[in-house]
């Protein structure tokens, strides 16, 4: 298909056509991601809901369904408020520091063996740091509000991300020593083998499933890790002071964020893309050109519903736990998720020198 | 010992799983919001609504003036001026309830010694300006001449217990 727009703009300088389609590329992938955004508050609206045994919004549209836009445009045309003494600039540009980062790591992320912007090798680090700039938005956000309630909160949520993304880059070290592989399309083929879902990396690695999984909800700031928020101690912490659309962007990066550690642990531990029924159903089912095989076999249908099910984990969470203690989040990542990597990691290296299991 | 086995039960998130179960439960649980204006809960007769003054049968109004409501009302929302009638009856000339100062407590419709002034079951109204909330005599006749069946209904179906 690009070959063909090439083809068709060949009347245009090189250097012209490269750019046009880097920017459709990018459009493609972020007007579906800002919709995903968008219809996640919704869908965070109506689980937790029911999970209250109340219904959610279902006045917008039928079934609530254009709650999002409403919401959007209600922001769209409220006004945004400076606090008295803040640093306009800084305050302005925090929202946009968060949101830059997260939508930045998506350039990296493959969908497909094929579908991806960007195939560079080392994507799990660019993941990594992409994912870690997002806090200095936070932090930023707090210091330019000149509020006491947003700069305690900026520091909690800059206390918390150093503490979590040690245990989340060991966690990441596991699934590259079990892949060897930084490129998250290498990560994904080094999952696949004769016995389908055990030839994932979520047997072998479980535990760092479990810590990098946790560690993701701790990063995204979401419940039950979200005391840079906590609106029932700091009032909403780094955001206190916000308003209209500056406010929402922080929720796109938040919301854009949660897509991606879903998306990532998928990928990294779920086999991505293939398919769970490869080694259950004969591989004739599963390749060919036909309907059936199309929605069995290996395709983006796949990562889009073990994203959507990590999605909806992190709104069953949200639903169910309580805020955790700020100590005892401190305590969680440094002395549960740091330890346990570790001595996982020297499992790892183990079997993986010991060639152990249909893995290896 | 007990601290050994305490932590490896917290490594297996026995807990949280529990929890997740109990919500994932009720996830599926009936759902029990009401649909308001289009459902609605059962209202009890006693219901402490938007004000009325009510009529005798004949037509004559019933308040008296005998400014028991104002007296008692503790949030002083009822203002009452009287005159002498030809008959040499006592009726009010202003009776004015200001619901804005109104905490819709009742003891208006407890003290009143002849059902004159009572509360309706009625308590979707609004003003649009200043003053709409302010009901003056006119309008609280008018409000009573309106809903004057119900008002009869839950008195009668109260009344043994008064």
């Amino acid at each position: 298909m690009i070959e063909t727009i090439e083809s068709a703009l060949s009347f245009l300088p090189l250097g012209l056509v490269a750019l046009i389609i880097i920017v459709g590329k990018i459009l493609v992938l972020v007007l579906p991601l800002m919709g995903a955004v968008a219809y996640l508050t919704l869908a965070e609206r109506k689980v937790i809901g029911y999970m209250q045994v109340r219904i959610g919004p279902n006045r917008v549209g039928p079934f609530g369904l254009l709650q999002p836009i409403a919401d959007a445009v209600k922001l769209m045309f409220k006004e945004t408020i400076f606090p008295a003494n803040a640093n306009k600039f800084l305050f302005i540009s925090a929202p946009v520091l968060t949101l830059a980062p997260s939508l930045a790591a998506w350039a990296v992320v493959p969908f497909d063996d094929v579908l991806v912007i960007s195939n560079i090798d080392a994507t799990l680090l660019y993941i990594l740091a992409m994912t870690s700039l997002g806090v200095y938005g936070i932090i930023i956000a707090g210091w330019a509000s000149n509020s006491k309630y947003a700069f305690l909160g900026a520091l909690r949520s800059a206390a918390q991300i150093v503490s979590y993304e040690i245990a989340m880059g060991f966690a990441l070290v596991g699934v590259l020593l079990a892949a060897s592989s930084l490129n998250l399309g290498e990560i994904v083929d080094a999952q696949r083998g004769d016995y389908g879902v055990v030839n994932w990396f979520l047997i072998p690695l479980f535990p760092l499933f479990m810590v990098y999984f946790i560690s993701g909800v701790a990063e995204t700031n979401r419940a039950p890790f979200d005391v840079a928020e906590g609106e029932s101690e700091i009032v909403g912490g780094f955001h206190v002071e916000y308003s209209s659309m500056t406010f929402s962007v922080f929720f796109l990066a938040e919301y854009a964020n949660m897509i991606l550690i879903a998306l990532l642990t998928s990928i990294m531990f779920l086999g991505g893309w293939l398919s769970p029924l490869n080694g259950i159903l004969p591989a004739s089912f599963l390749q060919g050109e036909g309907m059936l095989a199309m929605l069995l076999g290996d395709g983006i249908h796949w990562l889009l519903a073990k994203t959507s099910f990590f999605l909806f984990l992190f709104l069953w969470f949200r639903a169910t736990f309580p805020r955790y203690r700020y100590d005892q989040i401190m305590r969680l990542g440094w002395k549960v998720f740091i330890p346990i990597t570790i001595v996982w990691l020297l499992v790892v290296a183990a079997c993986v020198v010991g060639k152990v299991g249909p893995w290896w | 010992m007990s601290m050994v086995t305490n932590y490896f039960k917290s490594l297996i998130l026995a807990e949280l799983f529990r929890g997740l179960w109990l919500t994932g439960k009720y996830f599926f649980r009936k759902k029990i919001t009401v649909q308001y204006p289009e459902e609605k809960t059962p209202m009890s007769p006693r219901f402490r609504g938007l004000h009325a003054l009510r009529r005798y049968p004949n037509g004559e109004e019933r308040c008296i003036a005998c400014k028991l409501c104002e007296a008692v009302c503790p949030a002083l929302a009822i203002t009452i001026d009287l005159e002498e009638r030809d008959d040499g009856t006592r009726r009010t000339t202003r009776y004015d309830i200001d619901l804005t100062k109104c905490i819709f407590c009742g003891y208006c419709e407890e003290s009143c010694p002849v059902d004159a002034i009572v509360e309706t079951r009625h308590f979707e109204y609004h003003g649009e300006e200043k003053g709409d909330l302010y009901m003056t005599k006119e309008k609280l006749m008018a409000v009573g001449d309106k809903m004057e069946k119900e008002i009869a209904a839950d008195r009668a179906s109260d009344a043994k217990y008064r």
